[in-house]
């Protein structure tokens, strides 16, 4: 406990959630000190895409964002903790690099998420289709993860850019920020969203429900943003999200409108429609050009960010569609059934 | 926001295809004298006419299938 900055500091931040396997369990008792950090062949021996190893790689990330109540957080930089979270970056970067498919350039992956087909048969197409409100509200749950901190795991990539990419990075992570305006920031305009939909916005609420998926797709963002080695692959993946976003925005924008969830929640993916249009040409030109003027050797982490997340989402989309077809929840825990009809 | 008014030249990007950037804020004045208003650091003004948030881009301008 040498290392201990703030040692009475118990730690806010939301209660540890329900674990998920005996990988996540010891994390967590751990995290409690109440017991040992779990074995390296507990790690080798967990299903890399499964509940419990995301799980437990989230636990290990989310100590660098708010923490855990009753969690101290000397707990961020504790070295066996660390040597944990290394193997478990290790199982799943390892997994992502042999199953993401590939592109040989970045100019070939972007021209794939440049094309906008009619008929499309995504998460956004479907709700915007025939979505419910109930889909929605499950949507909106499982996102809350990500968009509640919206634009954080990006923020970490800033001090390993230079120039135009720097600078390219920055506005757009301004622009999330609220352009200087807290009532715009992204994550407070989510909140919003969350209230027009009966949810609850605490940080960390819907942790239990999300799916091992949905954790997935923010432990990606995390790993990328956290490791300066990765900072071509973080690039690819904010230049996937933001190419993607705003048609999809749109749909989901239309999909909130049918269903009368607000204004709120219509105005989230409103103002991402005309937000992400230009995002989408600040991060391809200045960012990844920049970038890429700088370093041409990063170019294969650049289209495998770009890659990979579309590997995430798709394994996302299963499971959000998969069950919503078959007229089944698509979280863990259930949302409570009952709406209050008015507040 | 730019940091400071300036003499410089405002610098538009055009491209073949998407919309035109320029360095915000912006007023456009469109054709029934309508003044709409973007304070984003960055605008993207439609070109293809596509948008349904015209003047604003609103990516409608990209191939529906890949022709290459
Ligand atoms: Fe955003
Ligand atoms: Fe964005």
């Amino acid at each position: 406990m040498a290392h201990d900055l703030r040692p009475a500091h118990g730690g806010e931040g939301p209660p540890l959630p329900t674990a998920r396997g005996h990988v996540s369990a010891a994390v967590e008792e751990y995290l409690r000190g109440t017991g040992p950090p779990p074995r390296q062949q507990d790690v080798v021996g967990t299903a890399v895409y499964g509940d419990d190893l995301q799980l437990a790689l989230y636990l290990c990330y989310e100590l660098h964002y708010r923490g855990f109540a009753g969690v101290s957080e000397a707990h961020e930089w504790d070295p066996d903790l660390l040597r944990v979270r290394a193997a478990l970056e290790h199982r799943f970067l390892t997994a992502l690099r042999a199953d993401a498919p590939t592109h040989d350039s970045v100019e070939d992956a972007l021209a794939d998420l440049l094309v906008e087909p009619v008929d499309g048969t995504g998460v956004s197409h479907y709700l915007c289709a025939e979505g419910e409100l109930w889909q929605l509200r499950e949507y909106a749950a499982q996102r809350s993860l990500y968009h509640l901190k919206e634009a954080d795991p990006h923020a970490w990539v800033l001090p390993r850019l230079w120039g135009r990419a720097k600078s390219g990075m920055a506005a757009v992570e301004f622009d999330e920020y609220g352009g200087g305006r807290p009532e715009r920031v992204h994550a407070r305009l989510f909140a919003d969203l969350m209230t027009d939909l009966g949810l609850d916005t605490t940080y960390g609420r819907y942790l239990d429900a999300a799916s091992a998926q949905a954790l997935a797709t923010v432990n990606l963002m995390s790993l990328l943003g956290l490791h300066r080695a990765l900072r071509g692959a973080l690039v690819g993946h904010f230049a996937a999200v933001e190419i993607t976003s705003s048609p999809a925005s749109r749909r989901l924008a239309e999909a909130m409108r049918r269903t009368g969830a607000g204004p709120a929640a219509e105005h989230f993916y409103d103002e991402h429609v005309e937000a992400d249009a230009v995002h989408e040409q600040v991060v391809r030109h200045d960012v990844i050009g920049g970038l890429l003027a700088e370093e041409p050797h990063l170019a294969p982490d650049v289209a495998f960010g770009i890659d990979v997340t579309g590997h995430l989402e798709d394994r996302l989309a299963d499971r959000l569609l998969g069950a919503w077809r078959a007229g089944r929840s698509s979280l863990r825990t259930p949302l409570r059934s009952e709406m209050p009809l008015t507040f | 926001m730019p940091n400071s008014p300036s003499d410089e030249p405002r610098r538009i990007k055009v491209q073949r295809q998407g919309p035109l950037l320029v360095e915000g804020p912006v007023e456009v004045e469109l054709e029934d004298g309508t003044i709409v208003t973007s304070d984003r650091f960055r605008v993207a003004v439609c070109t293809c006419r596509r948008s349904r948030r015209y003047p604003w881009c609103d990516t409608s301008h990209r191939d529906r299938a890949k022709d290459r």
